[in-house]
């Protein structure tokens, strides 16, 4: 059995992931992303694979490598169905809505002006996001209409096409703190509270962290937003709504973890590392370049 | 590249100290220099280089 990990750049996380394989006595090949050439007519080069752990960093990478991999029927970790529904916050809302997962409502828009409206539809305050986008960059919370007029107006003229989409959300007013859930084949593992005095609650963003008992709750929620995006190793956000109780903010189908391992005292790169062993050992290689 | 005592060291392409690998690099690993902390990453491994990482693109993400 042979798996490949793709990687951007080779972090920490990375080579925790590494060592976690060598941990459990497999041969992986770790592929720098930069270095792929793919030949869709041809799945020979891939054919030694039973499956491929995708950690790229850039999504761009993921996406286009996970298609081709796919399209020669390689078992890609996540799904890159998966990765694109959890890289996209308006698709990650499609998929939690559809699914019945509580998540903060949102407005879209995709002109400044019905932009405005949509802000205005929300409440203030309201939060606008990229939809791609990672790490809390370019995350904005608006306080009243003229901040809304500048926000909007400043992500117009960026001129991407990307940040042309408004994506609105309703403001959580959560207790300074939120929650990140690790969820291995639809099974919690391990969590942790991320606090901070400012409004993103993102480690990234310098956020600290501490361990969180699961509760039956916050297992149940994670579990079903696990399923709603076909995940197989996701970290569920997960936001604490004075009314509405725990919410879904996010998924991150790639998720960093080097700081949760001693503070959830949970093996989560020996996880991940399993789970992706016990899915290639399920695969096989017969179905390599079977599909179309 | 030298090798003494199983440490690898190359110089920081920022400011010329000796950033030190307990074990053999991979292409893409990220390293930080202790004397000036910048981001590098392995560019090369035979001989081993180094050079700034890059800035952070808009499409990566966990």
């Amino acid at each position: 059995m042979r798996i490949a990990m793709l990687y951007t750049r080779l972090r920490v996380e990375e080579r925790l992931l590494l060592d976690a394989f060598d941990t459990a006595g497999f041969c992986v090949e770790p592929i720098d992303t930069r270095s792929i050439v793919l030949d869709p007519a041809n799945p020979d080069a891939w054919s030694a694979y039973d499956a491929v752990f995708d950690r790229s960093l850039s999504l761009t990478a993921s996406i286009n490598i996970g298609r081709v991999l796919e399209s020669f029927g390689l078992r890609v970790i996540n799904p890159t169905s998966a990765t694109e529904v959890c890289s996209d916050k308006l698709r990650t809302t499609l998929a939690l809505e559809r699914a019945g997962v509580p998540t903060p409502a949102v407005r879209v828009a995709l002109d400044p002006e019905s932009a405005l409206g949509a802000v205005g539809e929300i409440g203030y305050p309201a939060v606008v996001k990229p939809t791609v986008g990672s790490w809390g960059r370019l995350v904005a919370r608006i306080n009243d209409r003229d901040a809304a007029e500048a926000i909007i107006e400043h992500r117009a003229a960026l001129g991407s096409a990307q940040q042309g989409v408004y994506y609105v959300q309703e403001h959580i007013d959560k207790p300074g703190r939120d929650l990140r859930v690790f969820v291995v084949n639809h099974e919690p593992i391990a969590a942790i509270v991320r606090t901070s005095e400012h409004w993103v609650t993102n480690t990234a963003r310098g956020a600290a962290a501490a361990n969180f008992a699961l509760s039956d709750e916050v297992v149940a929620l994670a579990a079903s937003a696990s399923r709603a995006v076909g995940a197989d190793l996701v970290a569920v956000d997960l936001l604490e709504c004075p009314r509405r109780g725990l919410l879904v903010n996010e998924l991150n189908h790639s998720m960093e973890f080097r700081n949760s391992i001693e503070t959830t005292g949970v093996d989560i790169p020996g996880r991940l590392v399993g789970r992706v062993i016990e899915i290639a050992g399920s695969v096989g290689t017969a179905s390599v370049g079977g599909a179309s | 590249m030298t090798t003494t005592t199983e440490i690898i060291q190359a110089a920081c392409p920022e400011c010329s100290a000796s950033v030190e690998f307990t074990r053999t690099p991979l292409n893409g690993e990220i390293a930080r220099c202790a004397a000036c902390g910048a981001e590098l990453e392995v560019t090369c491994r035979s001989p081993l280089r180094l050079e700034l990482a890059p800035e952070v693109e808009e499409d990566w993400g966990e």
